[in-house]
Protein backbone atom coordinates (compact mmCIF):
# COMPACT_ATOMS: atom_id res chain seq x y z
CA UNK A 1 0.00 0.00 0.00
CA UNK A 2 1.31 3.27 -0.94
CA UNK A 3 -0.03 6.63 0.17
CA UNK A 4 -1.69 9.19 -2.34
CA UNK A 5 -3.17 12.23 -2.15
CA UNK A 6 -6.62 12.18 -2.91
CA UNK A 7 -9.59 14.40 -3.19
CA UNK A 8 -13.08 12.90 -1.51
CA UNK A 9 -14.89 12.76 -4.79
CA UNK A 10 -12.09 10.69 -5.97
CA UNK A 11 -12.14 8.12 -3.15
CA UNK A 12 -15.63 7.61 -3.43
CA UNK A 13 -15.24 6.32 -7.05
CA UNK A 14 -11.98 4.27 -5.73
CA UNK A 15 -14.63 2.39 -2.97
CA UNK A 16 -17.15 2.16 -5.63
CA UNK A 17 -15.20 0.29 -7.61
CA UNK A 18 -13.67 -1.37 -5.36
CA UNK A 19 -17.14 -2.27 -3.13
CA UNK A 20 -18.23 -4.13 -7.16
CA UNK A 21 -19.57 -1.33 -8.80
CA UNK A 22 -19.91 -1.65 -12.55
CA UNK A 23 -22.63 0.39 -13.62
CA UNK A 24 -22.75 4.21 -12.79
CA UNK A 25 -25.44 6.18 -14.67
CA UNK A 26 -25.19 10.10 -14.08
CA UNK A 27 -25.45 13.48 -15.61
CA UNK A 28 -22.16 15.99 -13.87
CA UNK A 29 -23.00 18.34 -11.69
CA UNK A 30 -20.78 20.70 -9.59
CA UNK A 31 -19.46 19.40 -7.00
CA UNK A 32 -19.64 15.91 -7.66
CA UNK A 33 -18.22 16.07 -11.23
CA UNK A 34 -15.10 14.31 -10.05
CA UNK A 35 -17.23 10.90 -9.04
CA UNK A 36 -18.42 10.70 -12.88
CA UNK A 37 -15.11 11.64 -14.16
CA UNK A 38 -13.63 9.00 -12.98
CA UNK A 39 -15.99 6.36 -13.35
CA UNK A 40 -16.23 6.94 -16.46
CA UNK A 41 -12.57 6.68 -17.07
CA UNK A 42 -12.38 3.46 -14.87
CA UNK A 43 -15.28 1.31 -14.66
CA UNK A 44 -14.54 0.50 -18.87
CA UNK A 45 -11.03 -1.00 -17.54
CA UNK A 46 -13.03 -3.09 -15.31
CA UNK A 47 -15.95 -4.45 -17.78
CA UNK A 48 -18.50 -2.07 -16.17
CA UNK A 49 -20.48 0.30 -17.95
CA UNK A 50 -20.61 4.42 -17.64
CA UNK A 51 -23.55 5.86 -19.36
CA UNK A 52 -23.79 9.57 -19.49
CA UNK A 53 -28.00 10.09 -19.25
CA UNK A 54 -29.95 13.54 -20.43
CA UNK A 55 -30.52 13.93 -17.01
CA UNK A 56 -30.74 13.42 -13.16
CA UNK A 57 -34.10 11.83 -13.35
CA UNK A 58 -33.12 9.36 -16.06
CA UNK A 59 -30.06 8.71 -13.83
CA UNK A 60 -31.53 7.63 -11.36
CA UNK A 61 -34.06 5.46 -13.38
CA UNK A 62 -30.77 4.33 -15.20
CA UNK A 63 -29.24 2.82 -12.50
CA UNK A 64 -32.55 1.18 -11.08
CA UNK A 65 -32.39 -0.94 -14.17
CA UNK A 66 -28.65 -1.25 -14.21
CA UNK A 67 -29.15 -2.91 -10.68
CA UNK A 68 -32.17 -5.10 -11.74
CA UNK A 69 -29.81 -6.56 -14.22
CA UNK A 70 -27.22 -7.68 -11.41
CA UNK A 71 -25.03 -5.17 -11.79
CA UNK A 72 -23.68 -3.09 -8.30
CA UNK A 73 -25.49 0.22 -9.65
CA UNK A 74 -24.42 3.52 -9.20
CA UNK A 75 -25.30 8.03 -9.61
CA UNK A 76 -23.45 10.77 -7.91
CA UNK A 77 -24.82 14.17 -7.96
CA UNK A 78 -25.72 17.85 -5.51
CA UNK A 79 -28.47 19.51 -5.09
CA UNK A 80 -30.44 20.54 -8.14
CA UNK A 81 -30.12 16.93 -9.16
CA UNK A 82 -30.79 15.05 -5.95
CA UNK A 83 -33.97 16.89 -5.76
CA UNK A 84 -34.68 15.71 -9.70
CA UNK A 85 -33.88 12.39 -8.22
CA UNK A 86 -36.40 12.01 -5.68
CA UNK A 87 -39.28 10.54 -7.42
CA UNK A 88 -37.06 7.99 -8.65
CA UNK A 89 -35.80 7.00 -5.32
CA UNK A 90 -38.91 6.51 -4.14
CA UNK A 91 -39.23 4.09 -6.80
CA UNK A 92 -36.17 1.91 -5.52
CA UNK A 93 -37.42 2.07 -1.88
CA UNK A 94 -40.86 0.49 -2.71
CA UNK A 95 -39.10 -2.10 -5.01
CA UNK A 96 -36.40 -2.97 -2.93
CA UNK A 97 -33.95 -2.30 -5.85
CA UNK A 98 -30.25 -1.92 -4.54
CA UNK A 99 -28.34 1.31 -5.72
CA UNK A 100 -25.95 4.08 -3.97
CA UNK A 101 -26.81 7.76 -4.41
CA UNK A 102 -24.06 9.99 -3.71
CA UNK A 103 -25.10 13.71 -2.99
CA UNK A 104 -22.45 16.00 -2.43
CA UNK A 105 -24.17 18.50 -1.10
CA UNK A 106 -23.06 22.58 -2.26
CA UNK A 107 -25.29 25.57 -1.19
CA UNK A 108 -28.75 25.99 -1.80
CA UNK A 109 -31.59 25.66 -2.37
CA UNK A 110 -32.20 25.49 -5.92
CA UNK A 111 -28.56 25.90 -8.25
CA UNK A 112 -27.71 27.92 -4.99
CA UNK A 113 -24.07 28.00 -5.22
CA UNK A 114 -22.14 25.40 -6.82
CA UNK A 115 -19.09 25.62 -5.35
CA UNK A 116 -19.84 26.77 -2.05
CA UNK A 117 -20.55 24.07 1.05
CA UNK A 118 -23.56 22.82 2.72
CA UNK A 119 -25.40 20.45 5.01
CA UNK A 120 -28.52 21.41 3.63
CA UNK A 121 -29.92 18.14 2.35
CA UNK A 122 -29.87 16.20 5.43
CA UNK A 123 -33.90 16.05 5.65
CA UNK A 124 -33.78 15.56 2.24
CA UNK A 125 -31.55 12.73 2.28
CA UNK A 126 -34.58 11.24 4.57
CA UNK A 127 -37.95 12.97 3.68
CA UNK A 128 -36.99 13.71 0.03
CA UNK A 129 -39.37 11.47 -1.66
CA UNK A 130 -43.28 10.89 -1.03
CA UNK A 131 -44.86 8.60 1.33
CA UNK A 132 -43.26 6.44 4.30
CA UNK A 133 -39.96 4.55 3.56
CA UNK A 134 -36.84 3.71 5.37
CA UNK A 135 -33.96 4.72 3.83
CA UNK A 136 -30.02 4.56 4.81
CA UNK A 137 -27.85 7.44 4.68
CA UNK A 138 -23.76 7.99 5.61
CA UNK A 139 -22.16 11.23 6.01
CA UNK A 140 -17.72 10.37 5.73
CA UNK A 141 -15.56 13.26 7.76
CA UNK A 142 -12.41 12.38 5.98
CA UNK A 143 -10.80 11.58 2.86
CA UNK A 144 -10.21 7.69 3.82
CA UNK A 145 -13.29 7.46 5.25
CA UNK A 146 -15.05 8.65 1.60
CA UNK A 147 -13.40 5.09 0.59
CA UNK A 148 -14.49 3.64 3.78
CA UNK A 149 -18.23 4.29 3.68
CA UNK A 150 -18.80 4.08 -0.48
CA UNK A 151 -17.85 0.77 0.31
CA UNK A 152 -20.05 0.14 3.27
CA UNK A 153 -23.04 1.68 1.15
CA UNK A 154 -23.03 -0.63 -1.50
CA UNK A 155 -22.67 -3.62 1.45
CA UNK A 156 -25.73 -2.27 2.92
CA UNK A 157 -27.63 -1.68 0.01
CA UNK A 158 -26.78 -4.80 -1.44
CA UNK A 159 -27.56 -7.02 2.35
CA UNK A 160 -30.75 -5.09 2.54
CA UNK A 161 -32.37 -4.14 -0.47
CA UNK A 162 -32.51 -0.71 -0.42
CA UNK A 163 -31.40 2.55 -1.59
CA UNK A 164 -28.30 4.15 0.21
CA UNK A 165 -27.60 7.79 0.16
CA UNK A 166 -23.72 8.55 0.45
CA UNK A 167 -24.21 12.16 1.97
CA UNK A 168 -20.63 14.12 1.79
CA UNK A 169 -19.98 17.79 1.01
CA UNK A 170 -17.95 19.99 -1.23
CA UNK A 171 -15.34 20.62 1.42
CA UNK A 172 -14.87 16.83 2.17
CA UNK A 173 -15.57 15.74 -1.84
CA UNK A 174 -13.02 18.52 -3.13
CA UNK A 175 -10.75 18.13 -0.28
CA UNK A 176 -7.64 16.55 -0.93
CA UNK A 177 -5.96 14.00 1.89
CA UNK A 178 -3.31 11.32 2.33
CA UNK A 179 -4.88 8.19 2.17
CA UNK A 180 -3.51 4.37 1.84
CA UNK A 181 -5.42 2.77 -0.77
CA UNK A 182 -6.06 -1.23 0.28
CA UNK A 183 -5.90 -3.70 -2.10
CA UNK A 184 -9.12 -3.84 -3.82
CA UNK A 185 -9.32 -7.48 -3.74
CA UNK A 186 -8.93 -7.54 0.46
CA UNK A 187 -12.03 -5.21 0.94
CA UNK A 188 -14.86 -6.79 2.86
CA UNK A 189 -17.52 -7.12 -0.24
CA UNK A 190 -21.22 -8.31 0.25
CA UNK A 191 -22.99 -9.99 -2.52
CA UNK A 192 -27.07 -10.07 -2.59
CA UNK A 193 -28.83 -12.78 -2.02
CA UNK A 194 -29.61 -14.92 -5.02
CA UNK A 195 -31.56 -17.97 -5.64
CA UNK A 196 -31.69 -21.16 -7.58
CA UNK A 197 -35.48 -22.20 -7.71
CA UNK A 198 -36.88 -19.99 -10.70
CA UNK A 199 -40.38 -22.00 -10.55
CA UNK A 200 -41.24 -21.09 -6.84
CA UNK A 201 -39.59 -17.66 -6.82
CA UNK A 202 -41.38 -14.41 -5.30
CA UNK A 203 -39.09 -11.27 -5.47
CA UNK A 204 -40.99 -9.63 -2.56
CA UNK A 205 -41.67 -12.72 0.17
CA UNK A 206 -42.44 -11.94 3.35
CA UNK A 207 -41.25 -15.14 5.06
CA UNK A 208 -38.74 -16.17 5.88
CA UNK A 209 -36.53 -13.50 6.60
CA UNK A 210 -36.70 -10.22 5.72
CA UNK A 211 -34.53 -9.72 2.64
CA UNK A 212 -35.85 -11.77 -0.32
CA UNK A 213 -33.53 -13.14 -2.62
CA UNK A 214 -33.22 -10.73 -6.02
CA UNK A 215 -33.23 -12.56 -8.43
CA UNK A 216 -31.66 -10.60 -11.92
CA UNK A 217 -33.80 -10.03 -14.52
CA UNK A 218 -33.30 -12.65 -17.82
CA UNK A 219 -32.01 -15.55 -15.91
CA UNK A 220 -36.02 -17.23 -16.23
CA UNK A 221 -37.53 -15.71 -13.32
CA UNK A 222 -40.68 -14.02 -13.54
CA UNK A 223 -41.37 -11.47 -11.00
CA UNK A 224 -43.42 -7.66 -12.11
CA UNK A 225 -41.59 -4.44 -10.54
CA UNK A 226 -43.80 -1.40 -9.70
CA UNK A 227 -44.10 1.79 -7.34
CA UNK A 228 -47.64 0.47 -6.59
CA UNK A 229 -47.92 -1.32 -3.74
CA UNK A 230 -47.43 -5.11 -4.54
CA UNK A 231 -47.88 -8.90 -3.65
CA UNK A 232 -45.44 -11.19 -2.93
CA UNK A 233 -44.73 -11.79 -6.81
CA UNK A 234 -44.32 -7.80 -7.58
CA UNK A 235 -48.51 -7.50 -9.02
CA UNK A 236 -50.25 -4.31 -7.76
CA UNK A 237 -52.36 -5.12 -4.40
CA UNK A 238 -55.08 -3.51 -2.60
CA UNK A 239 -55.40 -6.21 -0.15
CA UNK A 240 -54.40 -4.73 3.19
CA UNK A 241 -53.51 -8.45 4.03
CA UNK A 242 -50.74 -8.08 1.43
CA UNK A 243 -50.16 -4.49 1.61
CA UNK A 244 -49.80 -4.54 6.33
CA UNK A 245 -47.04 -7.39 5.99
CA UNK A 246 -44.88 -5.80 3.23
CA UNK A 247 -44.64 -2.85 5.21
CA UNK A 248 -43.98 -4.30 8.46
CA UNK A 249 -40.96 -6.32 6.63
CA UNK A 250 -39.23 -3.40 4.93
CA UNK A 251 -39.08 -1.40 8.10
CA UNK A 252 -38.15 -4.39 10.08
CA UNK A 253 -35.36 -5.14 8.03
CA UNK A 254 -34.20 -1.65 8.97
CA UNK A 255 -35.20 -1.20 12.43
CA UNK A 256 -33.79 -5.02 13.09
CA UNK A 257 -30.35 -4.27 11.68
CA UNK A 258 -29.55 -1.13 13.57
CA UNK A 259 -26.31 -2.86 15.22
CA UNK A 260 -25.18 -3.54 11.96
CA UNK A 261 -26.00 -0.07 10.13
CA UNK A 262 -25.61 2.52 12.87
CA UNK A 263 -21.86 3.75 12.39
CA UNK A 264 -20.49 6.35 14.82
CA UNK A 265 -18.18 7.39 17.13
CA UNK A 266 -17.43 8.36 20.55
CA UNK A 267 -15.22 9.98 22.48
CA UNK A 268 -16.40 10.60 25.61
CA UNK A 269 -14.89 12.08 29.29
CA UNK A 270 -16.11 11.02 32.10
CA UNK A 271 -17.66 14.01 33.85
CA UNK A 272 -18.27 16.21 31.02
CA UNK A 273 -21.02 18.11 31.00
CA UNK A 274 -20.93 18.94 27.51
CA UNK A 275 -20.95 17.11 24.51
CA UNK A 276 -20.52 18.40 20.67
CA UNK A 277 -22.29 15.86 18.13
CA UNK A 278 -21.78 16.68 15.06
CA UNK A 279 -21.27 15.04 11.12
CA UNK A 280 -19.59 15.37 7.47
CA UNK A 281 -17.13 18.20 7.50
CA UNK A 282 -18.18 19.89 10.25
CA UNK A 283 -16.96 16.63 12.32
CA UNK A 284 -13.42 17.74 11.87
CA UNK A 285 -14.54 21.69 13.20
CA UNK A 286 -16.08 19.98 16.08
CA UNK A 287 -12.82 17.52 16.62
CA UNK A 288 -10.63 20.72 16.74
CA UNK A 289 -12.96 22.41 19.38
CA UNK A 290 -13.00 19.37 21.40
CA UNK A 291 -8.99 19.64 21.55
CA UNK A 292 -8.71 23.33 22.25
CA UNK A 293 -11.45 22.81 24.99
CA UNK A 294 -9.79 20.19 26.85
CA UNK A 295 -6.38 21.85 25.84
CA UNK A 296 -7.93 24.56 28.36
CA UNK A 297 -9.13 22.32 31.47
CA UNK A 298 -12.77 21.84 30.15
CA UNK A 299 -14.11 18.38 29.83
CA UNK A 300 -15.92 17.87 27.16
CA UNK A 301 -17.41 14.43 25.05
CA UNK A 302 -17.54 14.20 21.43
CA UNK A 303 -20.00 12.13 18.96
CA UNK A 304 -19.42 11.60 15.59
CA UNK A 305 -22.28 10.21 13.42
CA UNK A 306 -21.66 8.42 9.77
CA UNK A 307 -24.98 6.83 9.84
CA UNK A 308 -27.44 9.98 10.07
CA UNK A 309 -30.60 8.11 9.04
CA UNK A 310 -31.45 5.67 10.37
CA UNK A 311 -31.10 8.42 13.27
CA UNK A 312 -28.62 6.72 16.14
CA UNK A 313 -31.22 7.39 17.94
CA UNK A 314 -30.60 5.05 21.42
CA UNK A 315 -26.98 6.29 21.43
CA UNK A 316 -27.55 10.00 21.20
CA UNK A 317 -30.27 9.09 23.75
CA UNK A 318 -27.51 7.95 26.33
CA UNK A 319 -25.17 10.76 25.60
CA UNK A 320 -27.86 13.80 26.28
CA UNK A 321 -28.43 11.32 29.81
CA UNK A 322 -24.93 11.52 30.75
CA UNK A 323 -24.54 15.31 29.92
CA UNK A 324 -26.23 18.60 30.69
CA UNK A 325 -25.78 19.94 27.04
CA UNK A 326 -24.81 18.93 23.19
CA UNK A 327 -23.99 21.53 21.02
CA UNK A 328 -24.87 20.73 17.41
CA UNK A 329 -22.24 22.55 14.63
CA UNK A 330 -23.67 22.04 11.39
CA UNK A 331 -23.62 24.18 7.65
CA UNK A 332 -27.43 24.50 7.75
CA UNK A 333 -29.81 26.14 9.60
CA UNK A 334 -30.42 23.06 11.83
CA UNK A 335 -30.90 19.85 10.73
CA UNK A 336 -29.92 16.65 12.35
CA UNK A 337 -30.26 19.58 15.58
CA UNK A 338 -33.84 18.47 15.33
CA UNK A 339 -33.59 14.95 15.96
CA UNK A 340 -30.85 15.40 18.89
CA UNK A 341 -33.55 17.89 20.36
CA UNK A 342 -35.99 14.96 19.74
CA UNK A 343 -33.74 12.77 21.44
CA UNK A 344 -32.33 14.84 24.30
CA UNK A 345 -35.48 14.91 26.86
CA UNK A 346 -34.71 18.12 29.02
CA UNK A 347 -31.48 18.74 28.17
CA UNK A 348 -30.55 21.70 26.50
CA UNK A 349 -29.48 21.04 23.01
CA UNK A 350 -26.99 24.36 21.18
CA UNK A 351 -27.48 25.04 17.40
CA UNK A 352 -24.29 26.37 15.62
CA UNK A 353 -25.25 26.80 12.42
CA UNK A 354 -23.81 28.57 9.16
CA UNK A 355 -25.27 28.47 6.09
CA UNK A 356 -23.58 30.63 3.20
CA UNK A 357 -21.31 27.81 2.01
CA UNK A 358 -18.81 28.55 4.51
CA UNK A 359 -17.37 26.19 7.26
CA UNK A 360 -18.11 26.36 10.97
CA UNK A 361 -15.47 27.70 12.50
CA UNK A 362 -13.59 26.16 15.85
CA UNK A 363 -14.36 29.81 17.44
CA UNK A 364 -18.04 29.49 16.94
CA UNK A 365 -18.08 25.77 18.81
CA UNK A 366 -16.00 27.32 21.14
CA UNK A 367 -18.17 30.53 22.10
CA UNK A 368 -21.10 27.87 22.46
CA UNK A 369 -18.85 25.91 24.61
CA UNK A 370 -17.62 28.35 26.93
CA UNK A 371 -20.93 30.50 27.58
CA UNK B 1 -1.58 22.24 17.42
CA UNK B 2 1.34 23.91 17.58
CA UNK B 3 3.15 22.42 14.85
CA UNK B 4 0.36 23.24 12.47
CA UNK B 5 1.23 25.76 9.59
CA UNK B 6 -1.05 27.13 8.09
CA UNK B 7 -0.72 28.43 3.89
CA UNK B 8 -2.65 30.70 1.37
CA UNK B 9 -1.45 30.23 -2.01
CA UNK B 10 -3.62 32.73 -4.21
CA UNK B 11 -3.55 34.19 -7.73
CA UNK B 12 -5.71 34.45 -10.91
CA UNK B 13 -7.26 31.59 -12.06
CA UNK B 14 -4.96 29.90 -14.31
CA UNK B 15 -1.54 31.36 -12.08
CA UNK B 16 -1.53 27.46 -11.01
CA UNK B 17 -2.29 28.36 -7.28
CA UNK B 18 -4.62 25.52 -6.98
CA UNK B 19 -1.95 23.16 -8.44
CA UNK B 20 1.14 24.61 -6.40
CA UNK B 21 -0.95 23.83 -3.27
CA UNK B 22 -1.45 20.44 -4.27
CA UNK B 23 2.17 19.47 -5.06
CA UNK B 24 3.28 21.37 -1.92
CA UNK B 25 0.42 18.89 0.24
CA UNK B 26 1.93 16.12 -1.71
CA UNK B 27 5.59 16.98 -0.46
CA UNK B 28 4.47 16.93 2.30
CA UNK B 29 1.92 13.95 3.09
CA UNK B 30 3.74 11.57 0.60
CA UNK B 31 7.97 12.22 0.69
CA UNK B 32 7.92 13.84 4.57
CA UNK B 33 5.35 11.56 5.91
CA UNK B 34 3.78 14.50 7.70
CA UNK B 35 0.05 15.40 7.27
CA UNK B 36 -1.55 17.48 5.24
CA UNK B 37 -5.09 18.46 2.98
CA UNK B 38 -5.22 20.88 0.75
CA UNK B 39 -8.70 22.82 0.00
CA UNK B 40 -9.58 25.56 -2.68
CA UNK B 41 -11.60 28.09 -3.31
CA UNK B 42 -12.63 29.37 -7.08
CA UNK B 43 -15.43 30.91 -8.94
CA UNK B 44 -17.03 29.07 -11.71
CA UNK B 45 -14.18 30.55 -14.19
CA UNK B 46 -11.83 27.96 -16.04
CA UNK B 47 -9.13 31.75 -16.37
CA UNK B 48 -9.40 35.08 -14.34
CA UNK B 49 -11.00 35.63 -11.13
CA UNK B 50 -9.80 34.90 -8.12
CA UNK B 51 -8.64 31.69 -7.08
CA UNK B 52 -7.21 30.36 -3.89
CA UNK B 53 -5.27 27.20 -2.28
CA UNK B 54 -5.01 26.00 1.28
CA UNK B 55 -2.18 23.90 2.97
CA UNK B 56 -2.40 23.06 5.89
CA UNK B 57 0.67 20.61 6.76
CA UNK B 58 0.75 19.42 10.89
CA UNK B 59 3.00 16.39 12.41
CA UNK B 60 -0.59 15.69 13.95
CA UNK B 61 -3.41 14.72 13.06
CA UNK B 62 -5.67 17.54 11.19
CA UNK B 63 -9.33 18.45 12.48
CA UNK B 64 -10.22 21.60 10.87
CA UNK B 65 -8.66 21.12 7.52
CA UNK B 66 -9.13 24.93 6.20
CA UNK B 67 -7.01 28.27 7.14
CA UNK B 68 -7.79 29.95 10.37
CA UNK B 69 -5.29 32.12 10.44
CA UNK B 70 -2.52 32.51 7.45
CA UNK B 71 1.12 31.79 8.40
CA UNK B 72 2.15 32.39 4.82
CA UNK B 73 0.20 34.03 2.47
CA UNK B 74 1.47 33.69 -1.05
CA UNK B 75 -0.09 36.75 -3.80
CA UNK B 76 0.81 36.72 -6.96
CA UNK B 77 -2.29 39.39 -8.36
CA UNK B 78 -3.22 42.54 -6.93
CA UNK B 79 -6.86 41.03 -6.55
CA UNK B 80 -5.04 38.21 -4.55
CA UNK B 81 -2.92 40.63 -2.40
CA UNK B 82 -6.12 42.93 -1.21
CA UNK B 83 -8.05 40.08 -0.45
CA UNK B 84 -5.84 37.75 1.72
CA UNK B 85 -3.24 40.39 2.76
CA UNK B 86 -5.44 40.54 5.74
CA UNK B 87 -5.96 36.93 6.76
CA UNK B 88 -2.31 36.78 7.84
CA UNK B 89 -1.47 36.57 11.85
CA UNK B 90 0.84 38.94 13.24
CA UNK B 91 4.49 37.52 12.33
CA UNK B 92 3.43 35.57 9.58
CA UNK B 93 4.96 35.59 5.86
CA UNK B 94 3.50 37.69 3.40
CA UNK B 95 5.31 36.58 -0.29
CA UNK B 96 4.12 38.91 -3.15
CA UNK B 97 4.76 39.14 -6.91
CA UNK B 98 6.90 42.49 -7.20
CA UNK B 99 5.97 43.06 -10.63
CA UNK B 100 2.17 42.44 -9.91
CA UNK B 101 1.30 43.94 -6.74
CA UNK B 102 1.44 47.17 -5.52
CA UNK B 103 2.23 47.85 -1.85
CA UNK B 104 2.55 50.20 0.89
CA UNK B 105 5.58 52.23 1.56
CA UNK B 106 5.44 50.18 4.94
CA UNK B 107 4.92 47.05 3.40
CA UNK B 108 7.18 44.38 5.37
CA UNK B 109 7.11 41.07 3.64
CA UNK B 110 8.77 40.10 1.18
CA UNK B 111 8.56 41.01 -2.46
CA UNK B 112 10.19 38.95 -5.09
CA UNK B 113 9.51 39.11 -9.06
CA UNK B 114 8.67 35.34 -9.19
CA UNK B 115 6.89 35.87 -12.63
CA UNK B 116 9.90 37.39 -13.97
CA UNK B 117 12.13 34.61 -12.62
CA UNK B 118 10.28 32.37 -14.04
CA UNK B 119 10.31 34.01 -17.41
CA UNK B 120 13.90 34.84 -17.34
CA UNK B 121 14.83 31.07 -15.94
CA UNK B 122 12.79 28.86 -18.29
CA UNK B 123 10.86 31.05 -21.24
CA UNK B 124 7.94 30.47 -19.50
CA UNK B 125 5.80 32.38 -17.46
CA UNK B 126 3.57 29.64 -16.32
CA UNK B 127 5.80 28.16 -14.33
CA UNK B 128 6.02 30.85 -12.05
CA UNK B 129 3.90 28.73 -9.38
CA UNK B 130 6.96 26.06 -9.46
CA UNK B 131 9.71 29.59 -8.38
CA UNK B 132 6.59 30.74 -5.57
CA UNK B 133 6.66 27.07 -4.35
CA UNK B 134 10.81 26.58 -3.87
CA UNK B 135 11.21 30.63 -2.36
CA UNK B 136 8.05 29.51 -0.26
CA UNK B 137 9.63 26.36 0.88
CA UNK B 138 13.42 28.16 1.04
CA UNK B 139 11.76 31.27 2.98
CA UNK B 140 9.98 28.64 4.99
CA UNK B 141 11.28 25.19 5.39
CA UNK B 142 7.75 24.24 6.24
CA UNK B 143 8.86 20.90 3.71
CA UNK B 144 12.09 19.37 3.15
CA UNK B 145 13.47 20.29 -0.35
CA UNK B 146 13.85 17.12 -0.96
CA UNK B 147 10.06 16.47 -0.16
CA UNK B 148 8.88 19.52 -2.87
CA UNK B 149 11.36 18.79 -5.72
CA UNK B 150 10.34 15.17 -5.71
CA UNK B 151 6.44 16.33 -5.69
CA UNK B 152 7.43 19.01 -8.28
CA UNK B 153 9.18 16.37 -10.67
CA UNK B 154 6.02 13.73 -9.76
CA UNK B 155 4.04 16.04 -11.01
CA UNK B 156 5.64 17.80 -14.06
CA UNK B 157 4.17 16.37 -17.26
CA UNK B 158 6.50 14.47 -19.38
CA UNK B 159 9.33 15.66 -20.86
CA UNK B 160 9.28 19.29 -18.66
CA UNK B 161 10.90 17.41 -15.42
CA UNK B 162 14.13 19.67 -15.75
CA UNK B 163 12.41 23.33 -16.90
CA UNK B 164 10.57 22.29 -13.31
CA UNK B 165 13.27 21.48 -11.19
CA UNK B 166 15.19 24.95 -12.72
CA UNK B 167 12.30 26.81 -11.80
CA UNK B 168 12.27 25.01 -8.59
CA UNK B 169 15.88 25.80 -8.12
CA UNK B 170 15.45 29.58 -9.15
CA UNK B 171 12.69 29.67 -6.21
CA UNK B 172 15.57 28.24 -3.73
CA UNK B 173 18.30 31.04 -5.14
CA UNK B 174 15.44 33.63 -4.63
CA UNK B 175 15.00 32.56 -0.95
CA UNK B 176 18.65 32.47 -0.33
CA UNK B 177 18.70 36.18 -1.32
CA UNK B 178 16.02 37.24 0.65
CA UNK B 179 17.67 35.61 3.36
CA UNK B 180 20.55 37.21 3.02
CA UNK B 181 19.04 40.93 2.92
CA UNK B 182 17.15 40.35 6.12
CA UNK B 183 20.22 38.97 7.99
Amino acid sequence: MTIKLMQGNEAIAMGSLAAGCRFYAGYPITPSTEVAEIMSRELPRVGGKFIQMEDEIASMAAIIGGSVGGLKSMTATSGPGFSLMQENIGYAAMAEIPCVVVNVQRLGPSTGQPTAASQGDVMQARWGTHGDHQIIVLSPISVAQSFELAVKAFNFSEKYRTPVILLTDEIIGHMREPIELPDFDTVEKVERVVTDSPADYKAFRNEPGDVPPMASFGLGYRYHITGLFHDEVGFPTQRLDEIDPWLERVNRKIENNTDDILLYQKDYQPGARTAILSYGATARTARHAMKQLRAKGQKVSLFTAQTLWPFPEKAVEELADSVERIIVPEMNMGQLALEVERMAGRKKVVRVNRANGEMVTPDMILEAAEN
Amino acid sequence: MNKRTEIRLAGEGGQGMILAGIILAEAAAIYDGKQATQTQSYGPEARGGASRAEVVISDDEIDHPEVLSADVVLALSQEAYKKFAKTIHAGGLLIIDADRVEVPADFAGVKVPVARIAQETTGKAITANTVALGLLVGLTGVVSRDAIEKAVTARAPKGTEEMNRKALQAGFEAAEQVKALTV
